[in-house]
């Protein structure tokens, strides 16, 4: 049985409500807050980034487990805001990690589902045995111009997976459903990301997660009603919920992992939190679907049952409490946190 | 600055400091020699405790630079990330930026600490 030994979460402490923001472009904030379902987004400190952040992720998830570092064979980090264009940020979260030198890594970006796919590398490298344990970590400090829609929801977090055998959550079966979809994207060089507008609606989001979603079930045999909890990316609040909707699961099967509303889009760490979110919660024998979506565009879709392991695993700090310790920004500190002026 | 840098990693990414088998005694940084047993000790690396105290601190262009005394007894000086702290306050590290080499350059990560929610 290979799946989800360990996870770790890691949310930086600094927030700006959607208020503040639209304070500074002259909108209206309940309109932005009803149609958007965020409130405020978490904002990384002055001195993090994706590689900080990532380390201190892998660090608990390392923690939870007691699984010696240099058991772990792989480490991959997904995200679109690596420190650098060249030079990989997994590097620095093995060197950091204590792993030694004989590890497979690599960093990896598909927009907001590189965590994800990096889980699929390591279940598979597991399942093969190529590896005992391997750690896949979204993370991002996601990028948004000043005055564009994204900047309401552009956060910051990371989470940390440990795929190995005997776990607490089994992963039942993964699939992908890709295409060459332009809705999101940032050319070489450009400081902010561009997409479509509406435009990463249906072609995108709504078709890539939807149609992952039904060829995993088609493949398991399962129903939404086999499902007691469903994660979804979560772009913001209002896609995940029409998307929950359109496959038949209700509200209360998606409330424990919609942290969107609290901390914004963590881009590659999103469906990461909100997973850790329903496992920080969930009971032996209860299944979990998880469909990613990245820009570009692909979704990854898991059913992931829990095991009995998961009552004698510690889950605390659980993610929702680290999300209550906060300190708001304003505007201003908010563009020197995002380095935007120094 | 890069090979300066980079044979500080080590000890910098995670509080590795040196233990001497000799006497027990804990020094952070790494020492080449225990300065009690001299050329009888004998030292290794050891990982330090994640956990400390704030035994003194001061603040440099509005950081916090505290003396930390960890909880193996060994002392390190680093940079408290808070809005304030008091001696005695329990701390932990995290991993954090030091710096960057200019817009072209390395960036440099190293342990800093937080106060212990």
């Amino acid at each position: 049985m290979i799946g989800i030994v360990s996870y770790g979460t890691y949310i930086p402490r600094f927030r700006i409500k959607v208020e503040e923001i639209a304070r500074i472009w002259g909108e209206n904030p309940e309109a932005i807050k009803n149609s958007l379902g965020v409130f405020e987004k978490s904002v990384p400190d002055l001195d993090e980034d994706t590689a900080t952040m990532a380390v201190e992720a892998g660090r608990e998830a390392l923690q939870r487990s007691n699984i010696p570092p240099e058991k772990i064979g792989a480490i991959f980090v997904g995200s679109e805001s690596h420190p650098y264009a060249v030079k990989p940020t997994a590097t620095i979260v093995g060197e950091a990690l204590g792993v030694g030198n004989y590890y497979y890594c690599a960093d990896l970006e598909f927009a907001c589902k590189a965590g994800t796919a990096g889980m699929q590398f390591c279940y598979a490298m597991v399942r093969s045995g190529m590896i005992e344990y391997g750690m896949s970590i979204g993370s991002d400090t996601a990028q948004s111009k000043p005055g564009d829609a994204l900047e309401y929801t552009a956060g910051a977090g990371a989470c940390a997976i440990i795929i190995g055998k005997d776990p607490i959550a089994e992963i039942e079966a993964t699939v992908s459903y890709t295409s060459d979809t332009p809705d999101f994207w940032r050319r070489d060089l450009q400081p902010y990301p561009s997409h479509g507008g509406r435009f990463t609606g249906a072609p995108a989001y709504f078709r890539h997660v939807v149609s992952a979603a039904k060829k995993l079930m088609e493949i398991c045999g399962y129903s939404e009603k086999d499902f007691d909890y469903a994660v979804f990316h979560q772009p913001n609040a209002k896609f995940p919920q029409r998307v929950a909707g359109i496959l038949g699961f209700g509200e209360e099967k998606i409330a424990d992992g919609m942290l969107v509303r609290a901390i914004g889009n963590t881009y590659s760490a999103a469906s990461l939190l909100g997973l850790a979110g329903i496992l920080d919660v969930a009971k032996p024998d209860q299944r979990i679907l998880l469909v990613s979506f990245g820009s570009g565009a692909g979704s990854d879709a898991f059913a992931i049952r829990v095991t009995e392991k998961i009552l004698s695993y510690p889950r605390n700090t659980k993610v929702w409490e680290k999300v209550k310790n906060r300190v708001y920004l304003d505007y201003a500190l908010y563009l020197k946190h995002k380095r935007m002026i120094k | 600055m890069v090979p300066l840098f980079w044979r500080k990693i080590k000890y910098r990414y995670d509080v590795v400091g040196s233990y001497c088998e000799k006497c027990g005694s804990y020094y952070y940084p790494k020492r080449e020699l225990c300065p009690k047993c001299r050329r009888k000790g004998k030292l290794r690396d050891e990982r330090f405790p994640d956990e400390g105290r704030v035994l003194s601190y001061t603040i440099v262009n509005g950081k916090i630079i505290a003396m930390i005394g960890l909880n193996n007894g060994a002392r390190t000086l680093a940079e408290v990330c808070a809005e304030k702290v008091e001696i005695g306050t329990r701390v932990k590290k995290v991993f954090r930026r030091y710096g960057e080499d200019g817009d072209e350059g390395i960036i440099y990560y190293g342990t800093k600490f937080v106060p212990v929610c």
